[in-house]
């Protein structure tokens, strides 16, 4: 097996027994971005000198003993609405193609302290604002798996990367289902973690109160180590938790039995693309045979939540982004009249087309003579939804069904059709409304060979039983199962480039 | 007739007052006055993306003095909201407020106008964080901001419409002002802009009920600008609505200079702000155990401190009002008795020269140049006949001018009171000589003359002879006559 091909754990033990420099590995990862990434479109910046820089730090600290991390000298990649002291970070808009933040997002720091290496950030729709990262002001990225297909999104970029082999891991950011819908779409693991586990600090907000920074990996287990190096308390985020984060890989073991598992009829019925639904049954059976007691239940209110989603997310949306205005940094228009026209101007020219919808739209529903239909509305459909989930939890440890209604579809399919791109989100917002952990790992692929992504949502906090039951899962239908036959797809897709 | 008899005017007031943390309401950045534009600031101060509010807890603590101290109630459940407009000075394009729970609400404070106290309800207190401010007119180019002020912890305290007068208007805010000082809340500092108030007028005539079309009036610095926007505003709605014209609901900016208001915008262009829950700050819970250690905590009030003058000094209830309502002097006043000096005595000092000079050289009362204990060192060695009581007013003006104690200045400048018949005889027997005429009419039982000539004395003297030896010499002399 190639370098990039190895998880998190090999390539550290390789870097333990001086098999392989950090540096050198580094530069391993640069080449084939260069190489690949001209096919791909994963990367807005490639931050190649810095990275270089870091290689040789980390060396020399993990030669003189002062670091002990599974993480340290693993090249990964950050989401560009991640905030990197001295690096661009765009969140792929036109209105930030110059922002440099002078400070590091929380979880960067974290991944700095293992001693991670940054190769640079990755693409993205425009503010994380679509599900399929063709909102990008500066480029598409395509599906590694089958290049006319869109790679998900608004975690396009990171997923992509991380199929690819042109980052071992990826920070991504979750809002809707921007990190379990691109895991899915391109073969990999994706955790959105529960409200509050990780720190926000520096990551630009879309909508706080669903925003979370989460990990996309190629396997559970480098799911979980990343989680555990990222989660836990920041006093610069008054939303963080100040429980004590449990060491997740203890949970990393091949045993469910007894665990309860619930499959709700609403994520199965007949607007699940057929072989999706196949890949939860046969998901079910895999559980069975290991021991765990699956069911089905059932959660009526599935109907309300895309649109109770999109209300509070967009009318927090409409206020995040309200800062962007030519003032203070990022884009200006050249030229303007006075303070409205520069603001008017900056804005109208600055962001893209789908931000702008979504913008309109969350003003519109916190404007006076509309806040109480739509969005205190929604606010209480929220509060439903979350006790409807709650009971859901009495009767079983996890909830279990597809990440999407659908596989990796054609670039260009659904861009034009918002609506039905938000409908892409209806398995994936139920954990966002309720803030619930969920773990997206990919469960086959379908007609097309594309992947098919499989969802545990867990209890609050309980990230640790997800992971346990994702792991039986994946050790089950056979390590990496997925990722060597992934591999050989991703070849074959850049040879016809 | 008098058309303004006939209408009540009513006034309700929001008063923005700049808490005295010393740090900003979401992040450690300094609330420092003055320095240099942007030096106070970091990437939250300013609306970088990513960056987070975190709550500063003494700020939901000032908050929670301010409310006791003006018999609120506190909310056990409070949370912040954001209020979106669009303004180069405020960097994320939402102030964070509070819309529908505010930390305190339902509260009052009592002030007497013309011997009758009336209660001035207070309908809510809440906390917000204030803005930065545009520099114009500066640079060719265009403007500049500065986000100095950006953040820094503020709150707003809204009354119901209880006031019928400007002068109602005063001594709600002075009340309120000296609270605020009292509790530490806020330093008021009006020049600074760390008190504002807008004032919400409408007048009706006095055989009216229902309450007339209101205005909003913003822009007001000081007491002075309240006063004359508030009699200027009433007086224009009253002579609008004798002509038959129609009062508006909008907004009115005082300008201060020409004593007139114009109209900002109307009611029909009235921002809508959108206001929704603040999800990046978690509501607050605030126990009854943390409000009642905070009420244990307050310092005596303005009203019990003047209530305490009168009956523990025996001050006329005119002084002790006027002490009392500026925390600096009371406090100024309280030392100086501390060191020693006789309560009447001093108050009579802080209200006859100390008020004056501070008038006089424009310096407020949180910075009179001497301390306490130079006051009460002065009312000493008055009390033990060392310093005449001209020389004493002298030494005072000294005092103020430079700080230097009061018994170095009368040694230095040599201003004891002389009090040896060897050195006043022969002045006054000069006195006399050069005075035949008044020495005249004293002989003839004018005994006024007495005073004049004793005063031909003083002057001689430089107003540093003992005033019994010098009478005493006077009548001995003048006898031989």
């Amino acid at each position: 097996m190639e370098l990039h091909e190895l998880s998190i754990s090999q390539l550290g033990s390789l870097i333990k027994n001086k098999e392989v420099s950090i540096p050198k590995l580094t530069r391993y990862m640069l080449d084939r971005i260069e190489k690949l990434d001209s096919a791909y479109g994963c990367y807005i910046t490639v931050a190649e000198e810095k990275a270089m820089e870091q290689a040789a730090d980390v060396q020399a600290r993990l030669d003189g003993g002062n670091l002990d991390s599974p993480l340290a000298g693993i090249p990964m990649a950050v989401k560009d609405n991640i905030c990197t002291k001295g690096i661009l970070t765009t969140c792929a808009s036109r209105m930030l193609y110059n922002f440099i933040p002078p400070y590091d997002a929380h979880v960067v720091g974290k991944l700095y302290e293992n001693g991670a290496i940054l190769l640079g950030k990755v693409n993205m729709d425009e503010f994380a604002m679509g599900s399929s990262t063709e909102s990008s002001y500066f480029k598409k990225t395509f599906n590694p798996l089958d290049t006319e297909r869109v790679p998900g999104g608004s975690s396009g970029g990171a997923a992509a990367a991380v199929a690819s082999g042109e980052a071992i891991y990826c920070l991504g950011s979750y809002t809707g289902g921007s990190i379990r819908q691109p895991a899915a779409f391109c073969g990999c693991v994706g955790i959105k973690p529960t409200y509050g586990l990780v720190s926000r600090f520096g990551l630009v907000a879309y909508a706080s109160s669903f925003d979370q920074v989460g990990p996309l990996t190629r396997t559970v287990s480098d799911c979980a180590m990343v989680l555990g190096a990222i989660a836990g308390h920041d006093p610069m985020d008054a939303t963080s938790t100040r429980k004590r984060i449990p060491d997740y890989t203890k949970a990393l073991v091949q045993d469910v039995r007894g665990l309860r598992i619930g499959i709700p009829g609403e994520f199965v019925d007949d607007s699940v693309d057929e072989d999706i639904r196949n890949a939860v049954f046969k998901a079910i059976q895999v559980f069975s045979e290991q021991g765990a007691e699956c069911k089905e239940i059932s959660i009526p209110v599935m109907e309300y939540v895309v649109p109770t989603y999109y209300i509070i997310a967009l009318a927090e949306a409409s206020s995040n982004l309200a800062r962007y205005d030519g003032v203070k940094y990022g884009y200006r228009t050249s030229e303007y009249k006075d303070l409205i026209d520069m603001c008017k101007r900056t804005r109208s020219e600055g962001f893209g087309t789908e931000v702008k919808r979504r913008i309109l739209l969350g003003t519109y529903v916190l404007s006076s003579g509309y806040f109480d239909a739509y969005y205190k509305k929604a606010l209480k459909a929220r509060t439903i939804i979350s006790r409807e989930f709650g009971r859901a939890f009495e009767e079983c440890d996890i909830i279990m069904g597809p990440v999407a209604p659908t596989t990796a579809y054609k670039i260009g399919e659904k861009i034009n059709d918002p609506l039905k791109m938000y409908m892409e989100d209806i398995f994936t917002v139920p954990a966002n409304i309720t803030g619930l952990p969920a773990l997206a790992i990919p469960a086959g692929i379908d007609r097309n060979n594309m992947p098919i992504g499989l969802q545990l949502i867990g209890k609050r906090f309980d990230e640790s039983t997800i992971f346990r039951a994702g792991y039986t899962f994946e050790q089950t239908i056979g390590s990496n199962w997925t990722s060597s036959r992934m591999n050989n797809q991703v070849n074959n897709q850049v040879k016809n480039k | 007739m008098n058309r303004e008899k006939d209408y009540e005017v009513v006034i309700g007031l929001e008063v923005h007052a700049e808490l005295a943390t010393s740090s900003k309401i979401f992040c450690s950045c300094s609330t420092e006055f003055g320095g240099l534009p942007n030096t106070h600031c970091c990437p939250g101060c300013i609306g970088m993306p990513g960056t987070l509010p975190v709550l500063n807890k003494n700020v939901v603590e000032f908050a929670i003095r301010a409310g006791l101290a003006t018999n609120c109630e506190i909310s056990g459940f409070t949370k912040m909201d954001r209020k979106n407009y669009f303004y180069p000075d405020l960097p994320r394009a939402y102030q964070i407020s509070q819309y529908d729970i505010p930390i305190c609400k339902d509260g009052f404070i009592e002030i007497e106008i013309n011997g009758v106290k009336k209660k001035i309800r207070i309908a809510r207190i809440h906390i917000e964080e204030d803005a930065g401010k545009l520099v114009h007119d500066q640079w060719s180019t265009g403007s500049l901001v500065d986000y100095n002020r950006s953040g820094v912890p503020l709150i707003e305290i809204v009354t119901y419409p209880d006031m019928n007068s400007a002068e109602e208007a005063r001594l709600f805010l002075e009340g309120l002002k000296a609270i605020l000082q009292y509790t530490g809340v806020s330093d008021c500092k009006m020049q600074e802009g760390s008190l504002r108030a807008d004032v919400n007028i409408s007048v009706k005539p006095k055989s009216q009920e229902e309450l007339g079309v209101r205005t909003e009036m913003k822009n007001l610095n000081s007491f002075r600008a309240i006063i004359r926007a508030i009699e200027a505003e009433s007086r224009r709605q009253i002579e609008e609505l004798e002509s038959g014209g129609k009062i508006y609901r909008e907004t009115r900016r005082w300008d201060d200079e020409k004593g007139v208001s114009f109209s900002m915008r109307s009611k029909e262009e009235a921002q809508d702000y959108r206001y929704f829950p603040e999800s990046d700050i978690p509501p607050v819970i605030i126990d009854s155990e943390w409000v009642e250690e905070i009420r244990k905590s307050l310092p005596e009030l303005p009203e019990t401190r003047k209530r305490r003058y009168m009956e523990e000094y025996g001050l006329p209830a005119y002084d002790a009002e006027i002490i009392t309502s500026s925390k600096a002097l009371s406090d100024f006043f309280e030392e100086t008795v501390k060191n020693g000096a006789n309560a009447k005595t001093a108050s009579n000092w802080i209200m006859g020269e100390l008020l004056r000079l501070l008038k006089e050289k424009g310096v407020e009362d949180d910075s009179i140049p001497f301390p306490p204990v130079h006051l009460a060192k002065l009312i000493d060695i008055i009390e033990k006949g060392i310093i005449t009581g001209t020389i004493a007013k002298k030494v005072f003006d000294n005092m103020f001018d430079s700080g230097k104690d009061p018994v170095a200045i009368v040694d230095e400048q040599g201003l004891k009171v002389v009090a040896d018949t060897g050195t006043l005889l022969p002045v006054v027997k000069k006195v006399i000589e050069n005075n035949p005429g008044s020495v005249a009419d004293y002989k003839a039982g004018k005994t006024k003359a007495l005073g004049f000539l004793m005063g031909q004395a003083m002057r001689e003297t430089k107003g540093k002879a003992d005033p019994k030896l010098i009478n005493q010499l006077f009548i001995e002399e003048l006898e031989k006559l």
